[in-house]
């Protein structure tokens, strides 16, 4: 099991799955089938997404949808909660706000 | 003739206490309607992979393995018969006179009812610590349900911090999946552990498996520490830094930090039903106010750690109970709840003796530095909290509206009861319940305006 460089996340056990490709700031990336999209970006990447209201950024937090922390951006526009979203085959993920964008 | 219209009985939640209330009223003949955020139910306890996973109920459940899968396959059968409708993937974020809001992928769609059981479950209950804002800082509960639901760790090497029953629960089950632990703090002292001791042993079987565990865990356990802070780069965590119970200050290197300080009732949706609440010093937070049998009035029953917080088992029985009520407020023949009653007692003396031995951190957070950040969503700092306490007034919502704590992503729930003491403590309050209860605002989740554009 190859664990990307730059990972947050350590795979302990279900390492036997589907891998799955998707793309994350336009770099092709693979995960795994069941894979939610927190997991799938934090195997690869150590953190989500930019704080708004701080210098620093962020991992999510509390992993059952209560602290909204870890909602990001798709690059097609509609954002998404990643602990409660299934990664999808060719999702277009990403983890800054997108630069065209006022 | 026609039939007369079967009542509308409407579950939020299909955790332990969702689960067995619909099982109750089902074997009564109604089929009620069970909206849940989960794909699968089973709560966040009892919380199933996703389909494809293969790890037994032993490996996810450990010694709890035979409730879980009991459960599970209880709700399962409703389900397949036919006996519930089951609404996965829907949050419930508003409602009013009888109507609530569900949204899911496909949009929201309005519900009736008649009656209405909220089995919302609970979240960590957490403090702030400074620099709690770095990517690597995750709940208790956060850390649980990436084991469990998705095999992974949230770092190479972790440090647990906090107090409660998860505390040492989640240190084992990350030990035995094979993850690195580089120490388990926790602020309750020894001292007010033993004390509660008595309350505990209503339980023993529980209470021995908590010992043993806490023994297993040997030299990593550090009981009676205070947390000084979370070090970390742009990256991420690099440390936390804690003072022992000798008053020795010590540093842990580790890139991911897991804290909670036991549970939090998810209450919004039962202030929105209307509910009233009573400040409960033991859990140090608001909780709703309801009958033994979790009748809150108005067709509103409540059940679960929602209402108390008394763990899995409790729920269950809470399920079962408020399901009870329900049926018999309806004219419809209820079964027998004294067993259920009778569990109840036991189970509320255990969870006080948990609440007394693992207690809410308020001397850790009053002496919060003012440049620590309390709210996580907005950064708003403890000096901040401070500041608008003095110039608006020591009462939550006010200090919600002048000065945003409680305004953002989370509504609150993760800053709430730790903004309420430093409110308390600028007021020169004794007590967070002086400083009122911060009001829940619909949505009770973040809802993109497109849900309510494409109404089902």
């Amino acid at each position: 099991m190859s664990e990307a460089a730059g990972g947050r996340l350590v795979r302990l056990a279900e390492t036997g799955r589907v891998p799955v490709r998707f793309l994350l700031d336009g770099v092709e990336r693979v995960a795994l089938s069941g894979d939610t999209v927190l997991t799938a970006i934090l195997t690869n990447a150590p953190s989500l997404r930019q704080a708004e209201f701080g210098p620093e950024r962020r991992a999510g937090f509390c992993l059952m949808g209560a602290c909204q922390d870890c909602w990001i951006w798709q690059e097609q526009g509609p954002r998404l909660r990643a602990c409660s979203t299934q990664l999808a085959d060719g999702m277009r993920l990403l983890t800054r706000t997108r630069g065209d964008w006022p | 003739m026609t039939a007369p219209t079967e009542p509308g009985v409407v579950i939020v939640g299909a955790g332990p206490a969702g689960i067995r209330a619909a099982e109750t009223l089902t074997a009564a003949g109604l089929r009620p309607t069970v909206i849940d955020e989960g794909a699968r139910a089973g709560g966040q306890i009892y919380r199933r992979p996703p389909e494809g996973f293969t790890r037994p109920p032993t490996t996810l459940y450990g010694s709890q393995a035979g409730k879980a899968v009991a459960l599970h396959a209880a709700f399962d059968g409703l389900a397949a018969a036919g006996r519930i409708v089951h609404l996965p993937r829907h949050s419930v974020v508003a409602l009013a006179d009888g109507t609530l809001h569900a949204v899911g992928d496909s949009g929201s769609r309005r519900i009736g009812y008649d009656r209405l059981i909220l089995a919302t479950g609970a979240t960590d209950r957490l403090a702030p610590v400074p620099g709690w804002q770095a990517p690597g800082v995750y709940s208790l509960g956060a850390m649980q349900i990436a084991l469990k639901a998705q095999g992974v760790a949230m770092g190479r090497r972790i440090v647990l911090a906090g107090s409660g029953p998860l505390l040492t629960l989640l240190a084992t089950q990350l030990l035995k999946a094979g993850a690195e632990i580089a120490a388990v703090l926790d602020t309750a002292g020894m001292r007010g552990q033993i004390a509660a001791f008595a309350d505990l042993a209503v339980r023993p079987s529980f209470a021995l498996q908590g010992l043993a565990m806490r023994a297993r865990l040997g030299r990593l356990y550090h009981a009676g520490i205070a947390m000084e802070g979370i070090e970390a780069t742009e990256t991420g965590v690099t440390a936390i830094r804690w003072t022992d119970a000798g008053g020795r200050v010590q540093r842990t290197a580790c890139d991911a930090v897991g804290l909670g300080w036991h549970l939090k009732a998810e209450t919004q949706l039962a202030d929105l039903a209307g509910c009233r609440f009573d400040y409960d010093e033991t859990w140090a937070q608001w909780l709703p106010r309801a009958d033994r049998m979790g009748r809150a009035g108005n067709g509103v029953y409540l059940a679960g750690d929602g209402l108390r917080l008394l763990g899995a088992d409790g729920a269950e029985v809470a399920g079962r109970l408020a399901a009870a009520a329900c049926l018999s407020d309806l004219g419809l023949q209820a079964p027998d709840v004294a067993a259920d009653l009778k569990r109840l007692g036991r189970l509320e003396r255990f969870a006080r003796g948990i609440a007394r031995a693992f207690p809410w951190p308020a001397d850790q957070v009053r002496a919060l530095p003012d440049d620590a950040v309390l709210c996580r969503c907005e950064g708003v700092t403890a000096g901040a909290v401070r500041e608008t306490a003095a110039y608006g007034g020591a009462e939550v919502n006010r200090v919600k509206s002048l000065g945003r704590a409680g305004m953002g992503r989370c509504q609150g729930r993760y800053c709430q009861l730790a903004a309420a003491d430093l409110i308390a403590a600028s007021g020169g309050l004794a007590h967070a319940g002086d400083v009122g209860r911060l009001r829940a605002q619909a949505p009770v989740r973040p809802t993109p305006v497109r849900a309510f554009l494409e109404e089902e």
